[in-house]
């Protein structure tokens, strides 16, 4: 069952970087230039909000803000994964490669996967996985590109709401606390809430509002 | 060859902000994180809060996708992307918390309802 899971999540993130590959195509980017990003950012949501934004016409700075904003969720991602691969003897620059191939996919198998790993292995382990399924995102963005030309509209409404699927899911499963759980809940009840203010980082508010509510209960139901 | 490397590659300009809008906003949050995250003990409150915040901002991220679809996803009905992913979170319960069985039957009663529809 473990090796299903696995599959379907590779599978997912194929998809997804299939869609990125035929979003870059159709915003008229160059082959070269998409597999770069997919090297380099390495976090679906970014790629898609700086392909759709650069190919919308925005500038470079607003197409920046907008990533940097997506960007920030990383953080916690890194600072909640990474006590897993440190030991005592870890030292900074050791996980800097790990830290690159920090993203959501990654966040998920690490929780679902490290624990079983020996701590002194879990660095090594980390960037086996990470190179893997880079491997996987490269060809899939080259497999996107090329079969661009026209999906039936049909298909790609299909694939595109794989992504929502299959996140909601794994996400539902890796959670360990009820803090988890109900973050995950508020995060997407108050979404639509705070988006009807427009405030262009709804995500931000939502998220950040959701999860500290989510803890406040945590804490409240650990005093009693 | 220097043709199809041109080509391949595209204009520098665009590869220059690449670099200034996609990939530093990226890395410069990770190394954050790599920075103010260490001596950070995995069972500490602070990073029940700062996990509790990352599940939710995903959260917020599923529910954009679902609430304000992009492209092609926006030709199926509210209603019908709502009742797909509400029945892949029933079977997805039912059994025992199997993504493949939730993603599966959320596709099938998309793919179902457009057919359906027509």
């Amino acid at each position: 069952m473990r090796s299903v899971t696995s599959t379907v999540l590779t599978l997912v993130l194929f998809t997804t970087y299939a869609g990125i590959g035929a979003l870059a195509h159709d915003t008229h980017f160059s082959l070269g230039w998409v597999l770069a990003s997919t090297l380099c950012v390495w976090a679906g949501p970014a790629q898609i909000i700086l392909i759709s934004t650069l190919g919308s016409g925005a500038t470079a700075l607003q197409a920046a803000i907008a990533v940097t904003v997506s960007a920030i969720r990383l953080f916690p991602m890194v600072v909640s994964v990474l006590p897993m691969m440190r030991t005592p003897q870890t030292k900074r620059r050791q996980l800097i490669l790990a830290t690159h191939f920090v993203a959501v996919t990654l966040w998920v198998e690490c929780f679902r996967l490290l624990p079983q790993v020996p701590p002194e292995r879990r660095i090594a382990y980390v960037h086996g996985l990470g190179s893997g399924l880079l491997l996987v995102c490269l060809t899939a963005t080259t497999t996107g590109y090329g079969l661009a030309a026209n999906l039936p509209e049909l298909f790609a409404a299909a694939i595109l709401l794989l992504t929502p699927l299959a996140f909601l899911f794994s996400t539902a499963r890796n959670c360990r606390h009820l803090a988890d759980i109900l973050a995950l809940l508020l995060g997407l009840a108050l979404y639509p809430l705070v988006a009807m203010f427009h405030t262009g980082v709804d995500i931000l508010i939502s998220g950040a509002s959701a999860g500290t509510i989510a803890y406040a209960v945590h804490w409240w139901r650990e005093q009693e | 060859m220097s043709d199809w490397a041109a080509h391949f590659i595209g204009d520098w300009h665009a590869l220059l902000v690449l670099l200034l809008a996609g990939f530093l906003p990226n890395e410069v949050w990770r190394m954050i994180g790599l920075w103010l995250g260490a001596g950070v003990d995995e069972g500490s409150e602070l990073l029940v809060w700062v996990r509790a915040v990352a599940t939710a901002i995903l959260a917020g991220v599923i529910a954009q996708i679902l609430v304000l679809p992009p492209g092609a996803l926006s030709s199926v009905p509210d209603w019908l992307r709502y009742a797909a992913v509400a029945g892949g979170c029933v079977v997805f319960m039912v059994t025992r918390h199997s993504i493949f069985a939730g993603v599966a039957s959320g596709e099938i009663l998309m793919l179902a309802g457009k057919w359906w529809l027509g």
